[in-house]
């Protein structure tokens, strides 16, 4: 492979990769809170029942 | 059974993902006049496609709420406009990266990177609205104003480089009479466009899971609050 640009080349690249890693961890963190949100609402309905 | 298309679209997308990248690093040879950056175009134009796709599909989402009123479509929406968003910043950022090379800058304000750069606040500022406006119905009719208005600009930017003499390429693939690409080099781009489609897809599923599960919370609080 040709040298040249070969480090923008990886920037763009890295670039790409960061983007789609950083989105699908904020969707699995977001996802994690709404389940412990979730489980934490249901309780308290379960509570409120008894 | 929603779960497995998760999976199996996650699955489909990485196996094109590692044969796109195999074959753009090892196999396809540098471009004679650009040397190994042209490969940036791999990511640039699915990525652009991929969030076009998106955003045109959450305006007939729109559409479709405003006829019924719906609020099911309002959310389908939203959460293809956010993860086609994601795919609109990944070609505005590989552009750059490019410009820097081509153009000895990172940015030109030639008509289509402007016009790009507006679809994205145009995008950018709707997450920012249904952030802002707490009532759904009101929330729902501004959404889809601000997605139609965003779909006209997408028109604007696919046409800018026919409409007005830019810095940026006219077009090269094949498929808009570019023909300016070797066969082999082109195909690569159509694989990881399905690669990206596939990964749109999941993330937009795993979205409506987590829309689907913030329902039920606010039904049972709604429960909790009547007990």
């Amino acid at each position: 492979m040709d040298s040249r640009n070969l480090q923008f080349m990886f920037y763009g690249f890295t670039a790409a990769w960061l983007i789609i890693i950083l989105y699908v961890v904020t969707l699995a963190l977001r996802e994690k809170r709404l389940k412990k949100e979730l489980d934490r609402v249901k309780n308290m309905v379960e509570g409120g029942k008894h | 059974m929603r779960n497995k298309a998760i999976v199996l679209l996650a699955l489909i997308s990485a196996t094109l993902l590692i044969y796109v990248l195999a074959r753009v690093f090892f196999v396809l040879p540098d471009e004679l006049n650009q040397g190994a950056i042209y490969r940036i175009i791999y990511f640039h134009v699915p990525g652009a496609i991929t969030g076009f796709t998106g955003f045109v599909t959450a305006m007939i989402a729109a559409g479709f709420y405003l006829a019924t009123g719906d609020l099911k479509y309002d959310r389908f929406s939203a959460a293809v406009t956010e993860v086609s968003l994601a795919f609109a910043s990944i070609n505005l950022v590989t552009g750059m990266v490019w410009a820097r090379i081509i153009w000895g800058v990172w940015w030109a304000w030639d008509m289509r990177l402007t016009t790009m750069l507006i679809c994205w606040l145009i995008y950018a500022g709707y997450l920012m609205l249904r952030r802002a406006v707490e009532e759904p119905t009101k929330r729902a009719k501004l959404s889809a104003v601000f997605s139609f208005f965003g779909c006209i600009d997408i028109g604007i930017v696919w046409k800018s480089i026919e409409w007005w003499n830019t810095q940026h390429p006219q077009p090269v693939l094949s498929i808009r009479d570019g023909g300016g690409m070797a066969p082999g080099m082109e195909a690569p781009i159509y694989i990881n466009l399905v690669a990206l489609l596939c990964l749109s897809a999941c993330m937009i599923m795993v979205r409506m899971r987590q829309e689907a599960m913030s329902n039920e919370i606010d039904s049972l609080r709604r429960t909790a609050h009547t007990i």
